[in-house]
């Protein structure tokens, strides 16, 4: 075990592999060459064009499938996802083990692959451990180790050469038969497919699996079939009511549009809305309302946002027809609007974490966007922050783009003081995600703690009449109402590794004591 | 001899609460059995306090089952010793501290445009109550607690009196209908709550036998400070004797109206625009005029139409009320935005005030604006719209510093 640059204690390797341990913000630089993929020749495939085949059981045969390989899929069909189930049942069937499965994010909607863990189908998971596969993980019941990642992560990870994908499994919404792809269309429209792009570009074999095929040209073509060895056609990618919320619904609790308000109020004492500013606010219910309250005081001021980086929802793509906001730089849509907007709407564009959140790159846009609105599970003292794992020390959630967010210029994280009985202001984070330099403000129902570090945002919003306080109050003030909490017991046993956005480690989650 | 009792709640949607099932055994010692969603972080925390509460009522022997979804340590508290009380029925009580910052005392005069209910044995409504700035919060025993509920809703409404910052609001209970609100009445008025609301109030006599149990307690305790009070009218027998109810204590500070149980007493329907209850909502602003005390409107109970609350706050101010209840939080500042004088009518009556002001530092008995002679009645009642908006911060208090130079 090696002391990290965070403080942080991480193994020398995980499944075998070397680790490096987190260095500090920018200081690893890697040498090298980006990895690639062999060269093809059209030779081997059809003339004409077609590449499907009968079965994804067939194209999974085709492409090799064997023990020990690595597996990805897309998270684009969210909670609806029906790929990635139907590619383990097929290997499991067919007695495949130890195969490490590589998706861009995981589902509650994946506890169907908890007995292919438990029978050795599947040896590990790198991605995120969401719900029950966390909590599976978290009591030891996976035979590997976890490796979480951000998005911009991921795409680092595969081009690097640090994760090699055997097959790729791409579920596309609408598809011809030379696999060029879209999100747009289709029975299960998602919008894009941003997450599958570093796993068409490097993976050894391409998959692309449809329930919507058309004839070529599939346009746009947002997944290039020039990537692609076979294609399939199945009955049902995904369940589209969880795919994509028919309609996005503001919250109504009082508390969570209370910390909206302070969030939007504090954003405008610190000179953040400005005419040209940009923003990112996600579809939970504190982020959206944010950008509600954001709308109305860019209506009062008469501004308007250069662009907002979406999760794009039915309020987003509202602010973008009413000329709020010029362009929406989508990673995913979370409702139909939001697909619909991008399919018609030239100046609603989907991006991939390649030219949002990839680290090891010339350069990325989330670190243009002037404010972004993020959540946590914990932050501490130090303002280190938290969004994988709960106090109780279950890992339960992903990065997602998380950790490739706080690059930007403004990093505000609203949170309650206290969830029912737990205070989110600890001493120490449990899992430590998110180095505090990055992290800037958190605002609570009881109080806004800005980041020493951000001594101008401290002057500039001094006599805007809201609660400022130390983060060491609000800790002190959380704790007067709940008690001081005791911290969870954990085994030695390490069963995830937590990367930092340039593929070192920076953390890891224990088993939990029986 | 085995008892059993059973409080609290439970259920997926149950939040920052707990359930238990508590019985005194004979023998065995004190056997806790904990589920809860925090027990790694106040696992220990919640047994030591549960077996704190069993010493001081003298339990040696009893089972207890927890279910607990996050409950703050003054639920935890409230349900075990109400647990207890059910079997026991010692009249003794366990208090956590009163928290200094809950130690303000409320005025007379002080504005009521907003009040809160909190349901009284509803811990996560309670919480966050004060965050979100009504003028008062009503812990309330009656209506919104089930009757089998009604013993624990007590102690969890005497707790959280002591335990959670409301932060600066006014603390108002609304006790049960009386002769059973009177019983309510100990758990309350020794932890500093301002404002008694008597439901479904037809007589003065009711007003009397409060205001006696409240003098009771208040002697019995030591107490000083006043304790206000509001009867809540809500029948057609209690629209009639609204006058004298509104005189029957010194510490009335003003009628609320019951517009639900009102309607029903008529049986008619209550609508949007309130014209059933037209003649009962005027009458009770002309005898609180009469009494010199506020008249409180009813809420309104469409929490996801802020306009049409608007509109209808609108129209109880227009009417003379001077506030209405709230059932959430975030009509709170719909309505003080309709209760507040607004931008016109704050520069009407700075206009009236100032020419009448002029007009006695020229020893003019007659006050004119332009061409029109202004009435004294009328200058009154700018001069109480000048009040209230300095008050409100809405003008500073200096505002004729130059005004007659704009």
């Amino acid at each position: 075990m090696i002391k990290n640059a965070a403080g942080r204690m991480v193994p020398e390797t995980i499944n075998g592999i070397q680790q490096i341990p987190y260095m500090g913000i920018g200081k690893f630089k890697p040498k090298g060459n980006k990895t690639a993929s062999a060269i093809p020749s059209n030779s081997n495939f059809p003339d004409n064009g077609n590449k499907l085949v009968n079965s994804l059981k067939e194209a999974l045969i085709k492409a090799g499938l064997k023990d020990g390989m690595t597996i990805s899929t897309h998270h684009h069909f969210r909670n609806g996802d029906l790929v990635a189930n139907q590619v383990f049942d097929i290997a499991h069937e067919l007695g495949i083990k130890n195969l490490r499965w590589f998706p861009s994010a995981s589902f509650p909607c994946h506890a169907h692959l908890i007995p292919y863990l438990e029978d050795g189908t599947i040896y590990s998971i790198e991605g995120s451990l969401n719900g029950p596969l966390g909590k599976f993980t978290s009591e030891g019941g996976m035979k590997g180790t976890g490796m979480l990642r951000s998005h911009g992560g991921r795409y680092q990870a595969i081009q690097d050469g640090e994760v090699k994908i055997d097959i790729a499994v791409i579920g596309a919404p609408t598809a011809d038969a030379f696999g060029n792809a879209n999100g747009l269309y289709g029975p299960s429209a998602c919008g894009l497919l941003g997450f599958a792009l570093a796993d068409s570009q490097y993976a050894d074999k391409v998959i692309v699996v449809t329930d919507n095929l058309v004839p070529f040209p599939c346009i746009p073509w947002q997944i290039q079939g020039n990537y692609v060895d076979y294609t399939v056609v199945v009955d049902k990618l995904g369940d589209p009511e969880k795919i994509v919320s028919g309609t996005t619904v503001v919250t109504k609790s009082p508390d969570r549009l209370l910390l909206a308000e302070l969030t939007a109020r504090f954003c405008d004492a610190a000179g953040i809305i400005k005419d040209g500013f940009s923003f990112q606010a996600g579809a939970g219910g504190t982020a959206l309302s944010v950008a509600l309250y954001f709308k109305s005081i860019m209506k009062e001021k008469g501004i308007k946002a250069r662009f907002a980086r979406g999760g794009s929802n039915k309020y987003l793509v509202e602010m973008l027809n009413e000329g709020l906001i010029d362009y929406i730089l989508d990673g995913q849509t979370f409702d139909l609007d939001g697909v619909q907007s991008m399919a018609e709407n030239p100046r609603h564009t989907w991006t991939s974490p390649f030219t949002s959140y990839n680290y090891h790159s010339k350069g990325n846009f989330a670190d243009m966007v002037d404010v972004v609105i993020l959540g946590a599970t914990e932050v501490d003292t130090n303002f280190n922050a938290n969004v994988v794992s709960h106090s109780d020390g279950y890992l339960l959630h992903g990065i997602g783009g998380w950790q490739n967010c706080l690059f930007s210029k403004t990093v505000i994280i609203p949170l309650p003081l206290f969830r029912d009985r737990i205070p989110v202001v600890r001493d120490e984070v449990t899992t430590l995600c998110g180095p505090g330099e990055l992290i800037d403000v958190i605002v609570t129902e009881r109080g806004i703690a800005i980041n020493p570090l951000r001594k101008d945002l401290i002057e500039k919003t001094k006599d805007s009449g809201l609660p400022i306080k130390t983060i060491t109050e609000l800790k002190e003030e959380a704790e007067k109402i709940c008690g001081k909490p005791s911290k969870p017991v954990f085994d030695d046993r390490i069963i995830a590794g937590i990367k930092w956005v340039d593929g070192t480690l920076i953390d890891v989650v224990r088993q939990l004591k029986k | 001899m085995t008892q059993k009792s059973f409080v609290g709640n439970r259920g997926e949607k149950v939040r920052s609460d707990c359930y238990m099932e508590l019985e005194i055994t004979a023998s065995g010692g004190i056997q806790i059995e904990l589920k809860s969603k925090v027990s790694a972080l106040y696992g220990e925390d919640i047994l030591s306090l549960m077996k704190d509460i069993f010493a001081f009522c003298q339990v040696k022997n009893a089972r207890l089952f927890i279910e607990d979804s996050g409950a703050l340590p003054y639920v935890l508290s409230a349900r075990l010793e109400a647990a207890l009380e059910k079997i026991l029925n010692t009249g003794r009580e366990y208090l956590l501290p009163m928290l200094p910052e809950n130690n303000y005392s409320s005025e007379k005069e002080r504005f009521r445009f907003s009040r809160l209910y909190l349901p009284g044995n509803n811990p996560a409504m309670m919480i966050n109550a004060g965050l979100h700035k009504p003028h008062g919060i009503i812990l309330d025993l009656e209506d919104s607690v089930a009757f089998d509920k009604k013993h624990e809703a007590r102690f969890l409404v005497r707790n959280a009196l002591r335990q959670l910052n409301f932060y600066g609001v006014e603390r108002m209970v609304r006790i049960n209908q009386i002769p059973a609100g009177i019983e309510d009445l100990r758990f309350v008025i020794p932890h500093n709550v301002h404002l008694i609301l008597v439901p479904k109030c037809e007589s003065a006599m009711q007003v009397e036998e409060v205001e006696k149990e409240i003098s009771r307690i208040k002697k019995e305790s030591g107490i000083k400070r006043d304790v206000f009070l509001m009867p809540i009218i809500e029948s057609a027998l209690g629209i009639e004797n609204a006058f004298t109810i509104a005189r029957a204590s010194r510490n009335i500070v003003g009628l609320a109206i019951g517009l639900e149980d009102y309607t029903a007493d008529l049986g008619v329907q209550r609508t949007n625009d309130g014209m059933e209850s037209l003649y009962a909502r005027m009458r009770l602003v002309n005898a609180c005029k009469a009494a010199g005390i506020q008249a409180i409107d009813s809420v309104f109970s469409d929490v996801g139409d802020m306009d049409a609350l608007l509109s209808s706050a609108r129209i109880s101010k227009s009417m003379g009320f001077e506030g209405m209840g709230c059932i959430h939080p975030r009509q709170v500042e719909y309505i003080h935005k309709a209760f507040a004088p607004g931008e016109e009518e704050t520069e009407k009556a700075q206009k009236i005030v100032d020419a009448f002001i002029t007009a006695s530092e020229k020893g003019l008995g007659v006050v004119s604006l332009g061409t029109k002679m202004i009435d004294a009645p009328v200058v009154k009642r700018a001069q109480k719209t000048i009040e209230l908006a300095v008050k409100l911060g809405i003008l500073s208090k200096d505002w004729r510093n130059g005004y007659g130079a704009k």
